[in-house]
């Protein structure tokens, strides 16, 4: 077994009574709780791997593994950590372990460019207006409540999010699309803070763009 | 008297300033220059959108087969673990 203790979260809010219970009815052998725990859990963990490893049959096979890894070692879980933190930390363990075996993944260690994020400047020597936007930030419609009744915009976000290379991809899913915060997710993917914030501030740049030229062409779509 | 700051060290440093780690006087610098550029203020607003629609995608459903997989699974999981 991997080495997944827990780290030491103390001064941090307390777990709620819910998932403690929950842990508990686990330990017991509950099956309505592992039910509970799957229905909550298992699609954030599979797009994770899928994140990770790329073959969704592999992702398929690290989840089941992950699963296996919480049946058996509930006995020992401590809960200074979220049970969702511990199931993703288990679930990049295993991916790591896997693809390292059978090499089907993309490589992990190789650190992508830097993606395109369509922010320009004006030179640091410009006489007026040094370091200064190049161009204009367009104004679009930033409130979330407008997008989220269209289905396309988010399937196009979902999109986006896809089309990052898989170390941005990770950081962007764990932090905006689950909500960990940073210290979390550096445990998870094992990176620094300084990496991660690297990661996460240059994927969320990519976002912006993609989604500021979508609903750029939206507004002329409209017109 | 702060030295102001230009768009680029804006734009470096959004995600420092969305996770609070910054120090006290580049704080106060960034949130001058917010208050006097509309492109940056756009650009912030812009990253908060996004930031705001990715925590609202769903996982997407979870097949009732994998379920029952799974269930057996952990029936036959647990007998072994404890037997």
């Amino acid at each position: 077994m991997p080495n997944i203790t827990p780290p030491d979260l103390a001064g941090r809010e307390p777990h709620d009574r819910e998932e403690r219970a929950l842990v508990q009815a686990l330990q017991h052998g509950d099956e309505s709780a592992f039910a509970t725990v799957v229905e909550r859990y298992h699609a954030s963990m599979l797009r994770l791997a899928t994140a990770r490893v790329g073959d969704p049959q592999l992702a398929e096979e690290i989840v089941q593994d992950a699963w296996l890894a919480l049946v058996r070692g509930i006995g020992q879980f401590e809960e200074r950590a979220s049970l969702k933190t511990w199931l993703f930390r288990v679930v990049m363990y295993r991916a790591r372990a896997r693809s390292d075996r059978e090499r089907r993944s993309v490589p992990f260690s190789r650190f992508e460019d830097e993606p395109d994020d369509g922010a320009r400047f004006l030179p640091e020597d410009h006489p007026r207006w040094p370091g200064h936007w190049a161009e204009a930030v367009p104004e679009v419609e930033t409130a979330p409540e407008a997008m989220l009744l269209r289905q396309e915009t988010m399937d196009w976000l979902k999109h986006l999010i896809e089309m990052l290379p898989p170390r941005y991809r990770m950081v962007l899913i764990l932090r905006d699309v689950e909500g960990l915060c940073a210290a979390d997710v550096c445990d998870i993917l094992s990176l620094t803070d300084g990496v991660e914030r690297v990661l996460l501030h240059r994927a969320r740049a990519k976002i912006r763009q993609g989604m500021v030229d979508y609903l750029q062409e939206g507004d002329v779509g409209h017109r | 008297m702060n030295e102001p700051m230009a768009c680029r060290a804006f734009v470096d440093l959004v995600t420092e300033y969305l996770d609070d780690v910054m120090p006290q006087a580049e704080r106060a610098r960034f949130e001058q220059h917010l208050q006097e550029c509309p492109h940056c203020r756009r650009y912030l607003a812009q990253i908060r959108m996004t930031i705001s629609l990715s925590g609202r995608l769903h996982p997407g459903v979870l097949q009732s087969g994998t379920r029952e997989e799974l269930l057996a699974c952990f029936r036959e999981w647990h007998t072994a673990g404890t037997a």
